[in-house]
């Protein structure tokens, strides 16, 4: 479903993506994992059409994504939740929700993906009329979830959902996405808790210094003794 | 004191009109991040398109709002497609650079027109309910300008309500506070910044046509009707059309107070003064975000 293939992108001078390969299948929960400044957040930019490549290309259902208008990406089915959350901070959580559902498929389907997003969090169903600034950091991201899912997407980006959020939380947006998943979204998803995204995901990518280090099965890369000392600790926690 | 209550009233009117004056460029500057120094001018060309429309038509002054916004609408959109979009790609400081340049050679450019076309003169809209005066407790209020003053807080009311309900108002809102992240939500970032602009002259041609009626207009008037925009938008802050009209009845009000403490010229001095003090101490404005 989404393909990248050799992809580079630069920041300047500084390669921060250098020859990139993956795929992404329907029905699938992709892990991608690595250390802060590999370029994960380049990775899921340059794919949202944020951030334009130097070289490679990402394609989508074969269709070359280079060319598309990011908010035509959207259009396409490819949603994204940005790193820090980028909600509309003076907006409410209803409105924040309903400007997910602007492009005119996901309009189309608003009311249904509404009571979905509702369904999965039911706190923002309370907090609804409550202006987005004013939720702690855990139910914001339920909202810059759930106004991802009013895309209505057929894959789902995260750019590290459980930074800076209280662990109780943490658990209810991570087991979210497998409600999500469970409905029939593809995900992708980057993340710092490599323990958890590993249990989560199907299979999983590492990407160190621009470069993909090792993938396969995520219970294989648990075992792996490199992704085990480098991301779960000397004695894998 | 009548003498005062009465320079207050007039305060009131004329301010009226400098918050709608700001209410366009203050959506400019807060969506696009443009600083549209051609604002003034876009005031100036309104004021002489309801001058055509009523010496040329024959309409009734009010209801020349009726064709000038709609034409300053399009003219808006036509500006932006042919010159402040391209300033869009670059990042923000470029983008107010770049737009400044951009704005100052609008302006020469209308000014030059506008004395080709409707001679360097003073003009004014003559209406048929002209001098008409009612007099309320001792002060006399002007028909005319009250009419102006409705009319101007019904525009903002208008484009409040168009912000906050409409689908592409809350896009042009959203745009404004993030725009990737508009993006990323599926919103044509760019058709929101047209909107926007669009929008923005539109309110400038509205400003105008009130302003030739109420008052006068002449070529020249540009550079004032920015300066006053610009010091409303820096009194209020971003991010309410409300609070916008409400700086400029305050500045209108602050005016008209100097103006009678200390003499006549100091009417032009207090808005820079303003000016200077809100940005020291309260640099987001009164009703900013």
């Amino acid at each position: 479903m989404l393909e990248v293939q050799g992809l580079e992108v630069a920041h300047g001078d500084v390669r921060a993506l250098d020859g990139v390969s993956l795929t992404v299948g329907a029905g699938e929960i992709v892990a991608l994992l690595g250390p802060n400044g590999a370029g994960k957040s380049t990775l899921l930019l340059t794919i949202a059409g944020l951030l334009r490549p130097r070289a490679g290309r990402v394609t989508w259902d074969g269709e070359d994504l280079r060319r598309v208008s990011p908010h035509l990406v959207v259009e396409r089915g490819l949603a994204m939740v940005p790193e820090g959350r980028r909600l509309f901070g003076s907006m409410t959580v209803e409105e924040n929700l309903a400007l997910g559902a602007f492009a005119p498929r996901a309009r189309a389907a608003r009311e249904r993906s509404l009571e979905r997003v509702y369904a999965l969090f039911p706190a923002l169903r309370e907090r609804r009329r409550q202006v987005v600034r004013s939720l702690s950091g855990g139910q914001q991201q339920m909202v810059a979830v759930g106004r991802a899912m009013m895309t209505n997407p057929r894959l789902l980006m995260l750019d590290e959902p459980s930074l800076g959020i209280a662990p109780r939380l943490v658990d209810a947006i991570l087991d979210s996405l497998v409600d999500i998943n469970r409905g029939g979204v593809a995900v992708f998803l980057v993340e710092q808790n490599v323990r958890a995204a590993l249990a989560l995901a199907h299979r999983a990518y590492v990407l160190e210094q621009g470069r993909i280090a090792a993938h396969g099965p995520a219970a294989d890369l648990l075992e792996d003794p490199h992704v085990r000392q480098a991301y779960l600790g000397p004695f894998g926690r | 004191m009548t003498v005062l209550a009465q320079q207050l009233v007039l305060g009131l009117l004329i301010g009226s009109l400098y918050g709608l004056a700001a209410a366009g460029l203050s959506l400019v500057f807060g969506v696009l991040k443009v600083l549209n120094v051609a604002h003034g001018e876009l005031i100036m060309l309104g004021g002489y398109g309801a001058f055509w429309a009523v010496a040329l038509l024959g309409m009734d002054p009010f209801a020349a709002l009726a064709l000038v916004v709609p034409a300053a609408l399009v003219l808006g959109a036509v500006l932006f497609l042919g010159l402040f979009g391209f300033v869009m790609r670059a990042d923000e400081e470029t983008r107010i650079k770049n737009s400044l340049l951009i704005g100052f050679g609008l302006a020469l450019a209308l000014h030059a027109l506008a004395v080709q076309l409707w001679t360097a003169d003073e003009r004014s809209i003559p209406t048929p309910y002209g001098g008409a005066v009612i007099t309320v407790a001792g002060l006399s209020l002007p028909v005319v300008r009250l009419l102006t003053l409705a009319l101007a807080f019904a525009l903002i009311g208008a484009l409040h309500l168009l912000l906050a309900h409409w689908r592409w108002g809350q896009a042009i809102r959203a745009a404004a506070e993030d725009w990737q992240a508009a993006l990323l939500t599926g919103i044509d970032v760019r058709r929101a910044y047209l909107l926007a602009f669009a929008m923005g002259t539109a309110l400038a041609g509205a400003a105008g046509t009130l302003v030739t009626i109420g008052y006068s207009i002449s070529p020249s008037i540009g550079l004032e009707w920015t300066l006053k925009a610009l010091i409303v938008v820096v009194l209020a802050g971003l991010g309410s059309m409300l609070g916008t009209f409400t700086g400029g009845l305050a500045l209108g009000v602050a005016e008209a107070v100097s103006a009678a403490a200390f003499g006549g010229p100091y009417r032009e001095v207090v808005g820079l003064v303003i000016f200077v003090v809100v940005l020291l101490v309260r640099p987001r404005g009164l009703f900013g975000r």
